[in-house]
């Protein structure tokens, strides 16, 4: 009896100990941070171009990730084929990478001197110093979060529903797009969360592939990180307005899935 | 075969500690570091007898803002005098000692046509990397544009396609090619290995580029901190830096 209120105890200590780990720092910053200078904030120039930036280049990726990473996890998630378990690391290797290695290896494929860059150059595209390089850049990094999350979701669905579908004269791709993208919504809202926060606080590959510069390449952590040195309260004012631009993302998803998404699978 | 790989990672490991722990028993001393030191302080970072001596390099900028948030590493050494002295004035460290001047050049890709000097800088379709303002080499490097006339520093200021945060990246999307050219230091040059050239300027537009490095007040090794700087000016880290292309000391 003891022992097992021992371990109760034990167990909240845990939570307890982890929440103020996770939440001190958050609350730092807007500890540091008085409202006024927050609006402030966002009223110069400097931190308006960020976000715009960071707002375009993220959209732009995330529909990116969406419409190419839904099929794709459609086809990992419901099929079983020869090399799947290959293809589904290599998928996630990116998740894996610290975000520097993540802009060298991009440079090293696509950049000017890179395997393709070649290729690229002769297509007319642009990427280094580019809002396109920030825009592959994020892709690079978030997307996997999605696949990942969109392949468990697809995976999770009941065969049934898409047998009963097909036997009734809807096609493949009927099916696709009628019962199994609905019937894993909440799934798909989950790992488009976790991939537009990845994207929204992307920095090292962005730096290391795309460059710095205010309105092109400067996203919202890169503008963070140039203030940083000179001006710690106006990084700290600009910290805290990704954090709630972030935290907003991540309620409006949860509110809109309802308990189901993020976590609610975990806890039945 | 998962066994034949544990034991010799377990044996490295063991080795690796086992090293660590003869280090140990010598203070150990933490020195924050201007990013274009990196190549000359740690070749020299051994010959230090009396103290295990650990490296970190960032912009000299982001490490005087470490020490204002109260980050306290046992020697701060910056690539310009402006930041330990104005550190020194706030009673962050002990008085500045400059150890080394650097010469700020023009640098390009080793096998680049598009650029042989300063005149090129402003045509079409030419990139061009340099420091963000708030780091020596973006500092120094703004000193020269605004020496050359008003139409051609327009013309390069309008070329500039990122703003890197320390001089090492400026030299990654040099060696890329991801850039056609940037303002780096002579020394940075050098330890590419001729993966990039460096192109003089006039000694009109060169500006004084002079390292100074302090002992950060509450150091926990004052002694052996003291020792390290007057170590940057004779010793052998001052040889490593004269070997990495690094002047003598104004005296």
């Amino acid at each position: 009896m003891t022992s097992r209120l021992a371990f109760r105890a034990l167990l909240v200590a845990a939570l307890t100990v982890a929440v103020v780990f996770l939440t001190l720092p958050i609350v730092a910053v807007f500890l540091n941070t008085t409202p006024a200078r927050l609006i402030d904030e966002l009223g110069t120039p400097e931190s308006r171009d960020a976000l715009l930036l960071s707002l375009e280049t993220t959209s732009i990726a995330m529909a990116i990730i969406v419409l190419v990473g839904t099929p794709a996890a459609y086809l990992l998630g419901t099929r079983r084929f020869r090399g799947r378990a290959v293809v589904v690391t290599l998928i996630e290797l990116p998740l894996v990478l610290p975000p520097a290695v993540a802009g060298i290896a991009l440079l090293a494929a696509v950049g000017p001197s890179g395997i393709l860059g070649g290729l690229v150059e002769d297509a007319g595209i642009r990427l280094v110093l580019e809002t396109a390089g920030v825009v592959v850049a994020l892709v690079f990094v978030a997307s996997p979060f999605y696949v990942r999350q969109a392949q468990t979701a697809f995976a999770a669905l009941d065969p049934t529903w898409m047998d009963a579908s097909r036997t009734l004269g809807a096609s493949e791709a009927r099916t696709f797009a009628r019962i199994a993208i609905p019937a894993a919504t909440p799934g798909l809202m989950a790992g488009g969360a976790l991939a537009l926060g990845r994207a929204l606080g992307e920095f090292g590959a962005t730096l290391v592939f795309a460059g710095s510069f205010r309105g092109i390449t400067q996203t919202v952590p890169l503008a963070i990180y140039d203030r940083f040195a000179t001006d710690f309260d106006g990084a700290l004012a600009l910290s805290a307005v990704l954090v709630l631009v972030s935290a907003g993302i991540l309620l409006s998803v949860k509110l809109v899935g309802g308990q189901e998404i993020l976590g609610g699978h975990a806890a039945r | 075969m998962r066994r034949l790989l544990v034991v010799p990672l377990a044996a490295t490991l063991l080795l690796a500690s086992c090293g660590g722990d003869s280090g140990s028993s010598k203070p150990r001393l933490t020195v924050s570091s201007a990013s274009s030191l990196k190549e000359a302080l740690t070749s020299c970072a051994a010959s230090a007898s009396d103290a295990t001596v650990r490296l970190s390099f960032a912009g000299s900028d982001e490490l005087a803002a470490q020490i204002r948030q109260g980050v306290k590493p046992d020697v701060f050494a910056a690539a310009n005098t402006k930041l330990p002295d104005a550190l020194f004035a706030e009673g962050k460290v002990e008085k500045p000692v400059a150890f080394a001047t650097n010469e700020l050049v023009l640098a390009v890709p080793a096998d680049s046509v598009e650029v042989r000097g300063l005149s090129d800088l402003g045509d079409d379709d030419i990139a061009i990397a340099v420091g963000s303002e708030s780091v020596p080499v973006g500092a120094y490097t703004r000193e020269i544009l605004g020496r050359l006339p008003p139409a051609q520093e327009k013309a390069i200021v309008a070329n500039i396609g990122s703003n890197e945060p320390d001089v090492k990246g400026i030299v990654g999307k040099l060696t890329q090619g991801a850039v056609d050219a940037g303002f780096v230091y002579a020394s940075d040059v050098r330890a590419t290995h001729g993966a990039v050239r460096a192109i003089r300027l006039a000694s009109a537009l060169r500006p004084d580029v002079t390292y100074a490095a302090a002992v950060v007040d509450g150091a926990r090794q004052p002694q052996a901190a003291r020792r390290y700087v007057r170590g940057l000016r004779e010793g052998p880290c001052a040889d490593a830096l004269r070997q990495a292309g690094f002047g003598a000391p104004p005296t």
